[in-house]
Parts: structure tokens; sequence; C-alpha cells
């Protein structure tokens, strides 16, 4: 094999999104021509726009030192948040073209087959893996070093590295939009139909690739979230002190380690037969794509919780907060959060009830998935306990919360009937399954990371979110939702199998039309959320929180500044009961001046990140196109940073006691100097982050 | 909740209207007929005893405890209730035992694979799943087609199938479960109508640019009638031969197969064969087990009794496996 002829390997003037259009330019090519062309000219206008704005206002540096290269785990927590909202609009986009494709799909519509399976395939992949789970990785990073007490994660470097690989990912899937086509597999690419003979493009290699790189990334930080939660915590926080967002990403993490790997075999061998002609997963020659389904769905099942326990632990910390009492049912929730971790390996056979094996073992795997209710029950209960007897607020976050509960009820249901495989053989693959799936994951997922989006922006950036906006774009969330997946279950019903571009069946019209509607004004929702974004941002002055408390908080990531220093706490706390800043400010020891100050080490920064991120990004390219010069390049090149990252022995620096103690005092001066607010107050301009406290029974 | 039973309204009415039918919440047969309960049962305990508790009580705590009401009790501090968790573990509990012994039975009970129990021996069809369009090959009487699959009425059907491409989802919602179908493997399916009319028939599995149009139309027909449909199919079928099967094996819809057929333009959008081989679905089996892209001559080798005394035939075979 000839590694530099050709050198660019299959890349052709005809993997541009417009080349068939001008070749063929008959009605169909070029509507379809038009909307991919549209999509990658915003991905390379957004690019240079990017690239202009950074080098017009001489960014480059601050970009690279503060952001790009920072080990901080509250930087690297707000860089995934941001790949994640990125991702989110362009997924959000593609869903409300697929929505109005099918909403003019009788007999046709303006898309055609095969820019449709695109759609749906980059769909499911961006939002599980470069919306779903950078934003919950991002919401973790950033909260549960601080509300264990740590200074940051066990391995700040590895971190970045997983930012990276997640990074470089996304970056694929971008890229797919302007060179080449995606898969047509859709997000979960089962063979045979993505093996070598009946997809030969670069589709499903492009997805490979991309969830190759999200896997890996996400392996090393269930590795890095565990280990921090094992070793990092601060004196007296026992394992049932930790706030019960602390134990889902502990959940998260062991479930990450463990799930994550069949997802990465499973990949590697459709690689090794697409690329080096094995025969897994062929109809021929001894391969059975039975191994895929039972290896992606092992990854698959728990990935769903990996989803959704970071979102119950946002859930728990926003309702006891805005309800203004302490979570009830601690060590319930800690319980049930275990066993649906556990629980969460013994069911992925119920994404194939209907593969033909017998009644036995479809029976045994239905029960198990309903067992996963029964410790989800035990969690809305009590969150209900939780309001009950308190005084619960309509803020942002909470309106989430319980929009939340209502509508993930109505999705658990769906997921009952579902583990019926009774019912499962007359509704799998049909629309009923989309809706449900959406019903848990947006209410669930999605609603969680926008309610931490909200419960913990002021600390992330020192000022609160425009409230009016929020809500706004929160009703939007919510109506949409049932506007959009509310008919996909009654057109299941009716038959309609999902990951259909057109039908013939005129009594489809007016659900269609409904989920239509609910699609676009959840377009709504997103754009409220940008203008929420901007309008906070104009008016960052009236809503600074530098005391660094807007919502009476009652774990440790309210008790430092807003935003907090990057070693997060000037002395580490000392823990003595659950709700440790509650306690603390119930004791009046919340806000004091120590009389000593001490060095505190740090790690430095690091390229090796952002190394690690081009690389693998060259690396699948490589792989993706036949570009096997540049695959081997970059493979050594991977290797060569890592063995000089090996080399390097200066990699931690001082921050002195002289500046810990102006910076901390400087904090302090603030808390003296603000007055504390009553929680009627808590989303006007005189909320500064000083919370009042009075007595028990009395509401502040 | 207002939505929801618009929908469920729309629901209802849509399934009513329109001569095909969509859906197992208006059964065909004794499957869906039995699926529709379960699924109705299972809905009924749910919204009773899941929903109904929380929807009445969360609105509820959510507006007593609201913050602006200052008149309820406030416990800031209290966090635990033995009775409390007790309900919320027991509750959860009962529920899922009590859809665990719906599961446990029904599951067993409406198996895919179990035979219908029935004083006739039930059909035998043999479904092979191509880019886009469905074969049904009746191995009894010799017959095959693609476009209707034709059902005596209160007669079992017992279907084989198998792919000899991608994977595939059979699915007549109407009648009852959804079986894959795969390349190199057989798997099973026991369906039954019980009343004349036609129902909606598809692949649900995602495979490819025609997917969408890989729809049939499951026809159950009296047995009068339905002797009289392989009667015509024999007289007017193309024989399934080599070269036809090859035609048929292309990545195309069934528009363009009968578009390559020109003498399958007279047969109102189906394509029926005729001098269908008992040999043809295992060879395709087995070829696609082997990727040997042509099959065997065997496949096609027709044997006349089958042909010459068909509805003999029916009674003297296809015994439930």
């Amino acid at each position: 094999m000839n590694i530099v002829d050709p050198p660019l390997g299959r890349l052709q003037w005809s993997s541009l999104p417009f080349w068939d259009m001008l070749q063929h330019p008959t009605k169909g090519n070029i509507i379809n021509g038009l909307i991919a062309t549209g999509a990658a000219s915003l991905v390379v206008i957004g690019a240079i726009a990017l690239v202009v704005l950074l080098t017009k206002y001489k960014l480059w540096r601050p970009l690279w030192s503060n952001w790009l290269t920072s080990p901080d785990h509250k930087k690297i927590g707000i860089m995934y948040v941001v790949i994640a909202l990125v991702m989110l609009a362009r997924a959000l986009i593609e869903a409300v073209l697929m929505r109005g494709q099918q909403a003019f799909g009788l007999g046709g519509g303006f898309l055609s087959p095969e820019h449709f399976a695109q759609l749906f395939s980059t769909h499911g992949t961006i939002m599980i893996f470069f919306m779903a789970m950078p934003f919950l990785t991002g919401v973790i990073n950033y909260v549960m070093p601080m509300q264990i007490g740590a200074r940051d994660v066990s391995f700040p470097v590895l971190n970045s590295i997983s930012l990276g690989l997640t990074a470089a990912g996304a970056a694929l899937v971008m890229v797919s939009l302007v060179i080449g086509k995606f898969s047509t597999g859709g997000w979960f690419g089962y063979p045979p139909y993505t093996e070598a003979n009946f997809s030969p493009g670069v589709g499903p290699d492009y997805w490979i690739w991309a969830l190759s790189l999200a896997g890996l990334g996400s392996t090393l930080t269930g590795i890095n979230f565990a280990v921090t939660i094992y070793k990092e915590r601060a004196p007296g926080m026992q394992w049932m002190r930790m706030p019960l967002f602390t134990w889902t990403a502990l959940c998260t993490a062991i479930i990450m380690i463990f799930a994550m790997p069949p997802l990465t075999v499973a990949t590697a061998q459709l690689a090794l037969d697409r690329y080096l002609g094995f025969h897994y997963f062929t109809n021929a020659l001894g391969g059975n794509m039975m191994n895929f389904a039972n290896l992606f769905w092992l990854f698959g099942h728990p990935e769903v919780y990996i989803l959704i326990l970071p979102a119950f632990g946002v859930y728990s910390e926003t309702i006891s907060t805005f309800s203004g009492k302490a979570l009830f049912g601690y060590r319930s929730l800690v319980m049930a959060t275990m066993a649906i971790a556990l629980l969460s390996f013994t069911v992925w056979l119920h994404h194939f009830f209907t593969m033909g094996q017998n009644a036995n073992i479809n029976a045994v795997f239905g029960i198990a998935s309903m067992l996963i209710g029964i410790p989800t029950g035990v969690k809305i209960y009590d969150w209900m306990w939780t309001m009950f007897r308190g005084r619960v607020r309509f803020t942002v976050p909470m309106v989430y919360a319980l929009g939340f509960i209502v509508l993930f009820v109505l999705g658990g249901m769906s997921g009952i009937l579902l583990a019926n495989p009774t019912i499962d053989y007359q509704v799998h693959n049909t629309v009923f399954l989309v809706a449900h799936f959406h019903n848990v994951a947006v209410p669930g997922v999605l609603f969680g990371m926008l309610s931490a989006y909200h419960f913990w922006f002021p600390k992330a950036f020192g000022f609160r979110l425009n409230e009016r906006w929020g809500m706004i774009s929160a009703l939007c969330w919510i109506f949409g939702f049932v506007g959009a997946f509310f008919p996909l279950y009654a057109l299941g019903i009716m038959g309609l199998p999902r990951r259909t571009v057109a039908y013939t069946e005129a009594r489809y019209v007016p659900l269609e039309w409904m989920a239509f509607l609910g699609a676009l004004l959840i377009l709504v929702a997103l754009l409220a959320l940008l203008w929420q974004l901007w309008l906070s941002i104009r008016d960052r002055a009236d809503n600074r929180v530098f005391v660094g408390d807007p919502w009476a908080g009652r774990s440790l990531e309210w008790a430092n500044s807003a935003p907090p220093p990057e070693y997060n706490f000037a002395v580490i706390p000392q823990i003595e009961s659950r709700d440790a800043f509650t306690a603390a400010k119930e004791q009046g020891r919340a806000y004091l001046r120590p009389d000593t100050y001490v060095d505190i080490e740090l790690p430095k920064n690091s390229a090796m990140g952002p190394a690690i991120a081009a690389i693998s990004f060259a690396l699948a390219f490589g792989l993706v196109w036949h570009i096997w010069w540049l695959v081997i390049l970059c493979f050594l090149a991977a290797i060569a940073s890592m063995i000089i990252r090996g080399f390097a022995r200066d990699t931690r620096r001082i921050v002195s006691a002289q500046q810990v103690r102006q910076e901390h005092h400087r904090w302090i001066d603030a808390v003296d100097q603000a007055t504390a607010i009553s929680r009627a107050d808590e989303c006007t301009s005189v909320n500064v982050g000083l919370a009042r406290q009075e007595a028990d029974g009395v509401v502040p | 909740m207002r939505l929801a039973a618009l929908c469920c309204g729309v629901l209802l009415l849509a399934a009513c209207a329109g001569d095909t039918h969509l859906t197992f919440l208006d059964p065909q047969g004794p499957i869906a007929h039995q699926q529709r309960w379960h699924f109705y049962w299972v809905l009924g305990v749910m919204a009773v005893l899941v929903a109904g508790p929380i929807f009445l009580l969360l609105p509820f705590f959510v507006w007593r405890y609201r913050y602006g009401n200052k008149k309820p009790r406030y416990t800031p501090k209290w966090e635990y209730s033995t009775l409390l968790e007790i309900m919320s573990w027991s509750g959860p509990i009962v529920i899922v035992i009590v859809l665990a012994v719906f599961v446990w039975r029904d599951t067993h009970k409406l198996d895919p694979y179990k035979p219908i129990a029935s004083d006739q021996a039930p059909l035998q069809v043999q479904v092979i799943g191509y880019d886009w369009k469905w074969l049904f090959i009746y191995p009894d009487q010799g017959i095959a087609g693609v476009g209707t699959l034709a059902l005596p009425v209160g007669r079992p059907v017992f279907l084989h199938m198998t792919s000899a491409t991608v994977m595939q989802s059979f699915f007549i919602p109407a009648l009852g479960s959804q079986i894959y179908a795969m390349g190199g493997m057989v798997s099973q399916l026991n369906l039954e109508a019980s009343k004349p009319g036609k129902s909606l028939g598809e692949n649900t599995m995602y495979n490819g640019n025609g997917f969408h149009q890989q729809k049939f139309t499951a026809v159950a027909m009296l047995p009068a009638d339905f002797k009289a449909w392989v009667r015509k199919v024999r007289a007017t079928g193309l024989p399934l031969n080599a070269q036809n099967l090859k035609v048929l094996a292309q990545r195309s819809t069934r528009a363009d197969l009968i578009a390559a057929l020109p003498g399958a333009r007279s047969m109102a959008g189906n394509v029926y064969f005729t001098s269908a081989s008992k040999s043809l679905f295992p060879a395709v089996v087995k070829a696609t087990m082997d990727g040997t892209p042509t099959l065997p001559e065997s496949a096609f080798e027709h044997r006349h009794t089958a042909t010459q005394s068909g509805d003999a035939a029916d009674a003297a075979t296809g015994k439930p496996r």
C-alpha cells in the first residue's frame, strides 16, 4: 500500500456539499444542496468569524493561556458547556428541519431520503455524545470539586485532555457538514447496514471515529471524577455528608468507567470490519450483527443513566434550595441512585425484544427494566416531600424542575409500557419510541442541564441571568416539548416507523403538523435562551452577586466568591454535617477571616489538552478519508506528545499566601459591606449574593 | 394533559377512518386484540397508581407551600419520616409487582414464536427481506408475491423470515407483533386475522433510501376468496426463476421493481410469482450466510405436485414447528 498516493486519500471535489447540485441540477438536488451548503457555510463562516474576532481583539493569547491550556476544573467545565450549547443549536435546527420535512412529508416533502437520514443520524449522535455528555460533564466539572471542598480534580491535565478528545469528536461531526457525508445509519449505527458493502462512503467512518474520541474522553473523565470523589474530599466530608449532586456524579462516573468500553470495542470491531475486511458483524463468514446489538446496548442503556443521574442530582439541589428546606430522604435518594446505577447494567436487552429470543428471556429483562421504576419513583416522591412544608420559589431552575417532574412521570410511564415485551412488539421502532426517549431525555436530561445552567451561572460568572427571558425560554421549552412529542406517541401507535422521510397515509398529517409547531416553539425557546444570555451580559453590572450566595445555597460551592478564586477556597473547609454551607451560615462561621494563610499549590498550564485535541482530530480525519500518511504522522505525534509530557517535571506552581490573603480579604470586605436580603428579593438587583438568615421555622 | 386528551381523540378518530387498519388499537386478529387489552390494563394501572397520586399531590404541594403563602407550617430542617419513606418505597414496589405479573403472563401467552391454537393447520409463509421490498413465498402453494400478503381469515399463519440484505423488522400492527429479519438467520412469527380487511404492513428498521416505501398490504380474505386469489396468482404470475430473482434482489423500491419487470405492470402495484420453489428460502439463508452472491440451481427447482394440488398440500403440510 502506497501511503501518499493519492495524497488526499478518498477526498475529492465531489465530497463538497454543493457538488451534486452543480453536476445534476434537478429541483430536489438543488433544494438539498442549498440546505447542505447553507449548513456548511454556517460552519465555515462561524469559524472564520471566530478567527477574525479573536485576531481583531487580540484574544489569541488570553484564549490560549487562560482557557485552552488551563487545567482549572472550572474553566474546563465552562468550555464543556460551551461545546454543548453550540452543538445543541445545530442538532436542534436539524430536529426542526426533520419535523418540517415530516409535516410536508405526505408523498414527498422537500428533503431527499439520504439527506433526511444524515439529519437523524447526526441529530442523535450530537445530542447524546456532543450535547448531553459535554453538558453534564461540564456541570459536574464545575460544581463537584467545590461541593466536596477540593481545589481541583485529581488529574487536572487529564481533564483537559478529556475535553480535547470530546472537542475533537465534536469538530469531526461539524467537519462532516462541509466535507463528505455523515452516516445514515442512525445514532446506534447497526450493522450490517453500516458495513462497507452496504455503506461504502465515509459516513459510518465519521460516526465511528467521532464516537471513539468521545467515548475515550468520557472513559477518562469517569476515572477522573471517581478518583476525585474518593480522594479529594475535604476533611469531615464523609460519604453520607456529600451533596446529592456529588453522589450522582460519582454514580455517573462509575457507569462511565464500565459502560464506555463496550462502545469502544463495538465501534473498533466495526472499524476492523470496514477497514481490514474482518467479519465481526457481517452477514457472511461467521459475522453476527446480534453481537453488535448486545455490545452497543451494553453501553447504550447504562449511557441513559449516565445522562439522567446528574440531572437527578441537579434537581435534588434546586428543589431543596428553592423550597428553602433540607432534602427529604437523603439516605433513600443515595440508595436509589446507587440502585439505578446497578440496575442500569441489567436491562440492555429491552432494546431488542423483537430479535427473536424466547419469552423467558424477554419477560426477565422486561421485569428488570421495570425495577428501575422503583428507585425512580422513590426519587419523585422524595422531591415532593422536600417541597412539602417548604417555601417554594418559582425561579427559572425551579420551573424547569417542576416541568421535569410532571413530564418525566409521563415519560417514565411510557417507559414502563415499552418494558412490556407484549407492547414493545407493537411500538418498537415506531415514533412512539422516539416520543418516549425524548420524553425522558428532554425533560429529564436537558431540563436538568438548563436548570443547572441557570442555577450555577451566577456562581461561574458573578452575575445573575435575566429572569424574565429565562422564564419565557423555560415555558417555551416545556410547552414546545409537549407539542412536539405528545403527537408522536399517537403517531407511533398508528404505526408510523421512526426515521421515515415521507409517508402516504393522510391520517398522519394533522399530528405531524402539531409536532412541527411544537418543534418551532422549541426553536423559540433556544432563541430566547440566546437573547437572555445577551441581555444578561449587557446588564451584568446591575446583577452582580460577587458575595457568591445568590440563592441561599446549601452546599460548599456557594461558600466562596462569584466567580470563585482559581484555588476555590482560601482555606479548605472543615465539614461537620450535611448541607455544610447552610450549617456554617447558621453557626456564623461562613464568612470568617482566618489568622493565617498558607501557600497554595496549583497545577501549571499544559498544552497537552489542545495538542491531543489537534492530533486526535487530524488522526480521525485521516482515518475517515484514508489519508494514511496523516494517520501515521498523527499516531506518532500522539505517542511523542505523551513521552514529552512524561519528561515534564515542573508541573506545579504556587499561589502565595500573601495573594490568597489579599483576595480573601477583598471578598470578606465585600461580604461585610453587603446587605443580606430576603428570598423575596433574590431576583432583583439588591441581591449581591448575601442571604438573610432567620431563626428556625421563620421564612427568610 | 389537555393536549394528551386531544391527541387520544385525534388518534381514535384517525384509527377508525380510512380503509387500511393501522394499529393494534383497531385489532384485526386475536394477537393484536390481546395486545390492546394488555396495553389498556398497564396504562390503566399506571394512570391510577402512578400518575394519579403524583398529579394530585404535586400541584397541591407547590401551590400550598409557595413562597408567598405564609400560613402553612414551615419546617426547613425536617428531612426524614419513617412512615413517608416506607410509603415512598412500597408504593412503587407494589406497582411493579402487579405489572411484573402481567408481563410474565402475557409475554409467554403472546410469544410471537408460539403457534396459535386452532383446529386448522397454519398457513406457511416464508418472508425474505430485500432492499426495499418484502418477498412472500407460499411454499405449499408454490407461489410468491411482493406488495400483498394475502391471508385466509380464521386460519393461523406461520411465518419464517430472513433477510437477503441488512436487518429489517417485519410488522403488521393490526395483526400482531413485529420481529426482526436478519441475514443468514431465520426468525419466526405467528399471526392470525379474524375478519376480512386490509392492514398496514411495513418494515420498521431503517435500511436506506427506499426504507419509507417498504410497505405492503396484509389482505385478510375469506377462505374461498383466498383460494381464488391463489388460483389467480398461479394463472398470472411471472416465474420465480434466477433471472427474475436477480432483478428482485437489487436495491430498489417496489415501484422500481415493477418498472423493471414488464410482466408485472398489470398486477395493480403488486408483483406475483409462480413456480416458487420450497428450497428457495433455505437457499437464500445459506447464500447470505456464506456470502455467495448467486444461488444454486436447486433453489429454483420446482416440484410439480405442489402446483397441481396446492390445496391438498395445504392440509398435508404446515405442522407447527
